[in-house]
């Protein structure tokens, strides 16, 4: 086995009974199918080998470019899709290997919030209706009445009480996204997985969810798995940080740490490349060349060695595995920070 | 020095079956030769349907532009006819479009759509447009153009076809280029990429650029003067250092406010949210559009329609804010 250990938070412990979800060496490979018989021919190394823990009211934010395996990672963690390899656990218990019925006191404990709002909400249902099915999928005698909770599940997003017996196409992007929320929050789950929630708003928009998110997570504890390739919002949302290319994660620390501090050539070029709001901003910057080569035959070595401008010999053979930097920041780089 | 473009009072409607809805409703703006404008805004503001306006390419049936002037070079573009509109657009005025995969056509060779544009506008033979098409790829820096010109659009990546986009808008070395959203489909360090071709070319080439986006960001990094608008109206219009400086209008400095910075001990605050909605554009609007939004409205706002007014005579263009307050909100 490599040595990518489980990541250690930024001093923070877990306390006994509460929430923690742990991910080690999880992989997942799709098999590409060609041909008359529909022979394997090859495989997409979508994730390749993450690990990471995630706490009770803390947020990771998987940050990294399309292809990088970030939403792969997000779908296995709820066991949305099977891993090649690689397990979940949930406050110990490992639910890699349960069965469907098994599973499902375990999937009122994880929802997910989609990004886009147009797509994930049936449109033939109501607001109200789309907001009360995971309470129909979990009936609960100890549950006063659903529809009870639904409107409390309204007011706490935000939604008027009066907009229930809408349809989603009479709501605006940002309301839509909050109606995704009531959903994820109506069985008290544990961990929310938001895969880019705010991608596809505006940016005054944005700033109303990610408020709301935050918000919630303050008052419910929640832990948010928070997938995204925009390092304003996860430098905003996050308290740790993991980047993720073509299906490893190549460094991970505390948000304030990432930041200031980054230590992967690849870190440094997504923070560079992201436009600064601000005319007097210093605008010299590492500009990668080349695309993200594919995952079906990723490069040898380090993935990163064909765009990294730093790369020697060793990174076109040797694959650099996480090693530490002290205060809960990991690297994979055969330089020397 | 005249002014590259000058549009005067645009206003282009939609027809709809809930009734009119004015997407332009009287936007004025100049872009000097060699000048980068932004125009900046949210979904719906209208910074699209302006540039879709200049370049005439609304079909008529869904919107027209019912009032104002378009000025390119001294032509009013209004009023010439479509015979006339063709020889303006892809050979004086360019445009890039956000998504490039349905901008490009999927059934014609790169190499074919880039040198159809010198065909058609400079009336090259096969070969030496061919020949030039191969030159534009290799300026955009595809890699292996000799061979690359015969692939369609589906055989290259997301940014790699916005390179054949730029290539195919600037082979006929256009005054003025239009990128709607250049970059918005792209991965940051590609649209890194793409947006220092499109600067280096336009160095080189001496076009004025109308960069249309909503990513300030992007306008902070390349602009020289920012239109800002809202609700198919000029809100605000400034020098890029002005505007980011001193900021007039609420609602820019509402948009500012909300961009989440991310920077090391930011999640202490929470971010400035600009309550509400866009306003329907297919009711009428009195007064000021951004009024139920604002924090700052008084009943005047409610009442009558802000015109915009100079907040400051900058040397590199005045700062306009149409807001009543304008001129308290940025003193203060």
């Amino acid at each position: 086995m490599k040595a990518q250990g489980t990541i250690a938070g930024d001093g923070r412990e877990a306390l006994a009974g509460r929430f923690a979800l742990e991910v080690e060496g999880l992989k997942k490979y799709f098999p590409v199918r060609r041909g008359l018989f529909k022979r394997k021919r090859a495989e997409i190394r979508a994730v390749d080998g993450v690990s990471f823990t995630i706490q009770g009211g803390e947020t990771l934010c998987l940050v990294g470019e399309s292809g990088s395996g970030k939403s792969t990672v997000g779908r296995l963690v709820l066991r949305l899709i099977e891993p090649t390899a690689g397990s979940v656990r949930l406050d110990g218990r490992d639910i890699t290997r349960l069965g469907r019925e098994e599973m499902r006191p375990w999937r009122k404990r994880m929802q997910i919030v989609f990004q886009d709002p147009y797509a994930s909400l049936n449109p033939r249902m109501t607001a109200g209706r789309i907001v009360a099915e995971p309470l129909e999928n979990f009936p609960d005698r100890s549950r006063s009445s659903d529809m009870k909770r639904v409107t409390q599940l309204f007011e706490r997003v935000g939604l008027r009480a009066d907009t229930l017996n809408k349809y989603p196409f009479e709501f605006s992007g940002g309301q839509r996204q909050r109606l995704g929320l009531a959903r994820a929050l109506a069985l008290n789950p544990s961990l929310i997985v938001a895969d880019e929630p705010v991608s596809a708003l505006d940016v005054s928009v944005q700033a109303q969810v990610l408020n709301l998110m935050m918000d919630l997570q303050e008052d419910l504890k929640l832990a948010y798995l928070f997938i995204s390739h925009d390092l304003g919002v996860v430098g905003h949302i996050g308290h740790r940080v993991a980047v993720m290319y073509l299906g490893r994660i190549v460094e991970t620390a505390g948000k304030e740490e990432l930041f200031a501090r980054p230590l992967h050539p690849y870190t440094r070029a997504l923070l560079a490349a992201a436009p600064i709001p601000n005319p007097r901003a210093k605008k010299e910057r590492l500009v990668l060349e080349g695309d993200m080569p594919s995952p079906i035959a990723p490069p040898s070595g380090c993935h990163f060695h064909t765009r990294c401008p730093f790369a020697f010999k060793r990174c076109w053979t040797e694959e650099p595995v996480l090693r530490n930097a002290g205060a809960g920041h990991q690297f994979a780089c055969h330089l020397d920070p | 020095m005249p002014p590259l473009l000058e549009v005067r009072d645009l206003k282009t409607h939609f027809f709809t079956e809930d009734g009119v809805s004015r997407a332009v409703d009287g936007v004025s703006f100049q872009v000097g030769p060699g000048e980068t404008l932004g125009i900046v805004g949210e979904s719906g503001c209208g910074k699209s349907v302006t540039a879709l306006s200049v370049l005439r390419l609304l079909p008529d049936r869904i919107g027209r532009t019912v009032g104002g002037s378009v000025s390119f070079d001294g032509i009013d573009l209004l009023k010439l006819s479509e015979a006339e509109m063709r020889d303006i657009r892809g050979n004086r005025i360019a445009m890039i479009f956000q998504e490039p995969m349905t901008s490009l056509n999927p059934v014609l060779t790169v190499g074919h759509q880039i040198a159809e544009a010198l065909r058609v506008h400079k009336g090259m033979s096969r070969e030496k447009a061919r020949a030039r098409a191969r030159h534009m790829l290799e300026v955009v820096r595809i890699p292996d153009a000799q061979s690359r010109i015969d692939d369609y659009p589906h055989q290259f990546s997301g940014g790699m076809r916005q390179r054949v986009m730029i290539a195919m808008a600037l082979t006929c070395s256009p005054k003025l280029l239009i990128a709607d959203e250049p970059t918005t489909a792209l991965d940051v360090t590609i649209q890194a990429q793409v947006l220092k071709l499109i600067f280096e070319l336009k160095e080189k080439t001496g076009a004025a650029v109308i960069l249309i986006t909503h990513d300030l960001g992007v306008v902070a990094e390349t602009c020289q003067r920012v239109v800002v608008m809202y609700a198919g109206r000029k809100v605000e219009e400034a020098s890029v250092l002005e505007l980011f400086d001193r900021p007039a209008h609420p609602y820019t400095r509402g948009l500012m406010a909300s961009v989440a910075r991310g920077r090391a001990g930011a999640r202490a605050k929470r971010l400035q949210e600009i309550p509400g909605l866009v306003p329907s554009l297919t009711e009428p609007i009195t007064g000021c559009a951004f009024a139920p939004r604002c924090n700052h409205a008084f009943d005047r706002c409610r009442r009558e329609r802000p015109n915009l007014q100079v907040v400051d005579r900058g040397e590199e263009g005045a700062h306009l804010a149409a807001c009543f307050i304008a001129s308290e909100l940025v003193s203060s």
